[in-house]
């Protein structure tokens, strides 16, 4: 996990409730200075959750608990005021479905502006130029007359461009990006993965990337974490995971994943459903869809344990060396190149 | 954007026209004006010329076509009963009719708006409830039930209040409350709803997550877009200033439009009746039609292209 | 062997109106299409928002009607919307997109909805129905007791799987699905496709399968089709046209797919937007963002045709046409 110095965001035992029913059961998260992290899962797996807590965003009658500290100092559990400090400025996060993540009656010059003068004290022109400055640095074509538009005028791709623009505007420590990538075109979504990138290596913020898209989030990340019914059970280097993942759901999702490359094969998916919350089942959370689960993972709940390899990982009964590096050597080969 | 205006005026005129042929109808047809107006004792030659004196003799259609075409030169006829203008007797009570309903407007929009945006941005809370048992009891209750309850209280046990007529100003509290009343539940209820809907899109969350103020993501960005919904319900109320206060006018005998409207139709007396919903008409669909106009300035997504 | 459906130079036209006051202007949304779909063969269309894939299969649905050209299926035009004809033919085809909570109703038990085709149909007896819907059910993997429960009851993946059984219910010849499995986490879609493909091979079934997402295209698919404002800017078999695009569209859409463990460089990233069906450039549609650009491309709008066997690409450049304006 490194010093805790170095950490720029340590989640500690989070954990969220909805109206008496546990969606988060203590994440245990780092986020380094100016590291990709990249958290993977499906749908109501928490992974949106554990951020939108950490910011404070969820709806009052949420319970949140847990820690979450940001250089050293705790914010969770903080006023709206303290939270208000943190966001956009120090943390900054965009959403899925940027069209209607904008407000659709004020111009986006003003949505920015509106940024800029919260974080940095810039009004009037002075705020003006740096919006423009930022309009250019995400990618928007022109952006002195596009400056008094409004949202609806702008097509899906660009709306994620302001978000980004608006995000940037308070010079975040950490940007954390919520499925941004997913309402969006293919050829849209190369170009917003691109600029994340891009934006990343320019201003040396550390980001975290959630997305259910495995191919996404290896592109922009260096870390991954997989998350499976409110719990994180694989964490590891984006090289450990793909050439070989050890949770048997970290290989499913992999192997259920239809591959545009390589011949045309059945595809196999993972059996069953996600749980509902409310019903989790007994010990490990995955275990009624796992075809390596025996009675001790029925009865016992693995924990997140670390491994030599620097890794997290929270089974009892991991997928194979031999198993792993079969299917996945290709993977691998192309990684080391 | 002629085009826009010109099609909303053209509905407009055959609303209005529609609305006016109706009454010219009904009234017609729902007993003999000529005998209201006498009296039943009169004896039938008066009352023959009578109907001859006033054209009540001819055949509907040609009694129609002569007050459109009376209407179209300004003309809007004569009381029956007062032998004067119908048109002036009309703008003469109007003032009368606006001093209830436009304080009655005030009312409900400076305590039904902020009632309902305050109830909606504490959900759940004792306030939100009880917001919503006092909306809904204001606008169950039929004015006349409230009026009279009002008088009760105010003029009969209390005895504070005047119970009717126009004479101080004091005379108009009753009844201008009476007629809030109502108006403040709907647009407590209606804020609500809107302020709801609206602070559960997307973007308020992004507005929080940039790290604005509370206060500042409620009034420029979820205001502006609850205004929509809510303009709408004002603008009707706009429109019925002048037709609004039929039942508590005659609750407490205040000489407005309503009124008036009361006494001639029981009357019968046709030019007045028809040159009041004439006016009245009017206002509602111009009320409209501002309104309309008004959402193309606060929602900008119905100004320009919309055609992904 | 005959195609089961075939389309000729299809062409569907909207009228747009710009804004509250703007005046209504023509959009062409699918711009002379053809192609034909083999009895038990998989289709797959691809392309953006804008590219008119979802306006093409409800066209070959008949449910919007062509303004040009025409949908012959089983060798019989369509018959016009609406008409006992055409009502007629939704035994043989059926249409499954991407929302089943919106094809689903609400107020109506999975047996019932599932049910419903037969009843409509009259395809078979009163007293057999119930043993079909179990059929059917159990078909697409729903369990027995799910039968009694109603759509908000369901997950995403099993209310899909109900749509599903209920497009089988009439034995339908051709089923199009437009984004069936977009909405669907990872694993369930994975499932979904799996069945489909079976219930495809036992059934005979031939299928049109829309969607952006290409490695699901690629999967199900035999042959694909890639949709660009309108018209089809290359088709090939879903091998060949996956491992070398010849179209630079093409070639930018399958660069765009993030493949595990690939890394970014050597990727084309295009510039610009999808296009606007509002406002189509000249020649050919793709010119702006085309990093091939030359000018005939800006003048002539390029004409599909073989480049090989079985495939077949509009550019004029692929085809070798670009000296053709200069003479």
């Amino acid at each position: 996990m490194g010093a805790a110095s170095s950490n720029l965001v340590e989640l500690r035992d989070l954990k969220v409730a909805f109206d008496g029913v546990q969606v988060l059961h203590g994440i245990n998260l780092d986020v380094r200075r100016g590291e990709a992290l990249g958290l993977v899962g499906e749908s109501g797996c928490g992974k949106s959750v554990t951020w939108l807590a950490a910011l404070g965003l969820l709806p009052g009658k949420a319970s949140v608990t847990g820690s979450v500290r940001l250089q050293g100092h705790e914010i969770s559990g903080g006023t709206r005021e303290s939270f208000e400090r943190v966001r956009g400025g120090r943390i900054a996060m965009i959403f899925q479905d940027p069209s209607s993540s904008l407000n659709p009656v004020l111009r986006i010059g003003r949505q920015i502006t509106e940024a800029l003068a919260i974080h940095r004290g810039l009004k009037g022109e002075a705020g003006k130029a740096e919006a423009l400055r930022l309009l250019d640095m995400v990618g928007i074509p022109d952006p002195r007359r596009r400056f008094d538009l409004y949202p609806h005028e702008f097509s899906g791709g660009q709306c994620q461009r302001l978000m980004i623009a608006m995000a940037l505007a308070g010079e975040p420590d950490l940007l954390v990006a919520d499925e941004p990538t997913t309402a969006l075109d293919a050829t849209i979504q190369a170009q917003i993965l691109d600029l994340l990138i891009q934006l990343r290596a320019e201003t040396g913020m550390a980001t975290v990337f959630i997305s259910h898209d495995l191919g996404a989030v290896s592109q922009v990340c260096e870390r991954v974490c997989v998350m499976y019914a409110g719990r994180i059970v694989e964490e590891g280097t984006t090289a450990q995971l793909f050439s070989e993942p050890r949770h048997p759901y970290t290989r499913g999702l992999f192997d259920a994943i239809p591959r545009i490359d390589g011949p045309r094969q059945r595809l196999i998916p993972i059996p069953g459903t996600v749980p509902n919350p409310k019903h989790l089942p007994e010990g490990c959370a995955f275990s009624p869809r796992c075809s390596r689960a025996v009675e001790a993972c029925r009865s016992e709940r693995p924990p997140l344990l670390s491994l030599s390899d620097g890794r997290q990982l929270a089974c009892t009964r991991p997928v194979p060396a031999e198993e792993r590096a079969g299917t996945k050597s290709k993977v691998a080969e192309e990684m080391l190149q | 954007m002629i085009r826009f205006i010109a099609v909303r005026i053209l509905r407009a005129a055959i609303t209005i026209l529609a609305v006016v042929t109706f009454a010219f109808v009904v009234l017609r047809m729902s007993g003999d004006p000529a005998q209201v107006m006498l009296g039943p004792d009169t004896p039938q030659e008066s009352v023959d010329a009578f109907r001859r004196a006033w054209g009540l003799d001819q055949p509907l259609w040609i009694q129609y076509l002569a007050y459109i075409k009376s209407i179209f030169t300004g003309d809007f006829g004569v009381s029956m009963r007062d032998k004067a203008s119908a048109l002036d007797l009309v703008l003469q009570r109007v003032p009368a009719t606006l001093q209830l309903t436009v304080p009655a407007l005030f009312l409900k929009l400076m305590i039904g708006i902020p009632a309902g945006v305050y109830a909606a941005l504490h959900r759940q809370s004792f306030t939100d409830r009880g917001v919503i048992l006092l909306a809904v009891f204001g606008f169950t209750i039929p004015s006349f039930v409230m009026g009279l309850l009002l008088v009760l209280i105010f003029a009969v046990i209390l005895g504070i209040l005047p119970s009717g007529g126009q004479d101080t100003w004091m005379h108009g509290i009753l009844p201008t409350l009476t007629m809030s009343i109502g108006g403040i539940g709907i647009l407590a209820r209606f804020s609500r709803s809107a302020m709801i809907e609206v602070m559960g899109q997307p973007y308020i969350r992004t507005a929080s997550a940039k790290g604005l103020k509370w206060r500042d993501v409620v009034w420029s960005h979820a205001l502006p877009n609850a205004a929509v919904p809510i303009v709408t319900i004002v603008g009707f109320m706009v429109g019925s200033l002048i037709a609004g206060a039929v039942v508590v006018e005659s609750i407490f005998s205040w000489p407005g439009i309503g009124r008036l409207l009361v006494v001639s139709v029981s009357n019968r007396d046709l030019a007045v009746v028809q040159c009041i919903l004439l006016i009245i008409a009017a206002a509602m669909v111009v009320s409209n039609l501002v309104v309309d106009l008004l959402y193309g300035w606060l929602d900008p997504r119905l100004r320009s292209a919309a055609s992904h | 062997m005959t195609a089961l459906i075939e389309a000729s130079d299809l062409v569907r036209i909207y009228q747009i109106r710009r804004g509250l006051f703007g005046r209504p202007h023509p959009v062409r949304a699918v711009d002379e299409i053809s192609l034909a779909v083999n009895p038990g063969e998989t289709l797959g269309i691809v392309g953006e928002s804008g590219s008119g894939k979802s306006t093409l299969g409800r066209m070959l649905l008949g449910i919007d009607t062509a303004q040009g050209g025409e949908v012959r299926f089983e060798g019989k035009p369509m018959p016009p919307l609406r008409t006992p004809e055409w009502r007629a033919l939704r035994a043989k085809m059926q249409l499954i997109y991407q929302d089943p909570l919106a094809a689903l109703d609400r107020r109506l038990t999975i047996a019932a909805q599932v049910g419903e085709p037969l009843e409509i149909h009259k395809i078979i007896p009163k007293q057999h129905q119930a043993a079909r819907v179990a059929e059917l059910m159990a078909a697409v993997g729903l369990r027995p007791d799910q039968a009694g429960h109603y759509p908000h009851e369901l997950s995403g993946g099993q209310r899909q799987r109900a749509v599903i059984a209920r497009a089988l219910a009439a034995r339908p010849k051709l089923l199009v699905c437009d984004e069936p499995v977009s909405a669907l986490d990872v694993s369930i879609q994975a499932q979904v496709v799996n069945m489909l493909r079976d219930l495809q091979a036992e059934n005979g079934i031939a299928m049109v399968f829309i969607s952006h997402d290409l490695k699901v295209v690629r999967n199900i698919a035999d042959r694909v089709a890639v949709m660009y404002l309108g018209r089809i800017v290359e088709e090939a078999s879903s091998d060949v046209i996956f491992q070398s695009p010849q179209h630079p569209y093409t070639k930018a859409l399958v660069s765009s797919v993030p493949v595990p463990g690939k890394r970014l460089e050597g990727r084309v990233i295009l510039q610009g937007e999808p296009p606007n069906p509002a406002s189509r450039p000249p020649g050919c549609a793709f010119h702006p963002r085309c990093p091939l650009a030359r000018d005939i491309c800006r003048a002539v709008v390029p004409e599909l045709r073989q480049i090989g066997d079985g495939r077949t690409a509009a550019c004029h450049v692929v085809t070798g046409e670009t000296a053709a304006i200069a003479a």
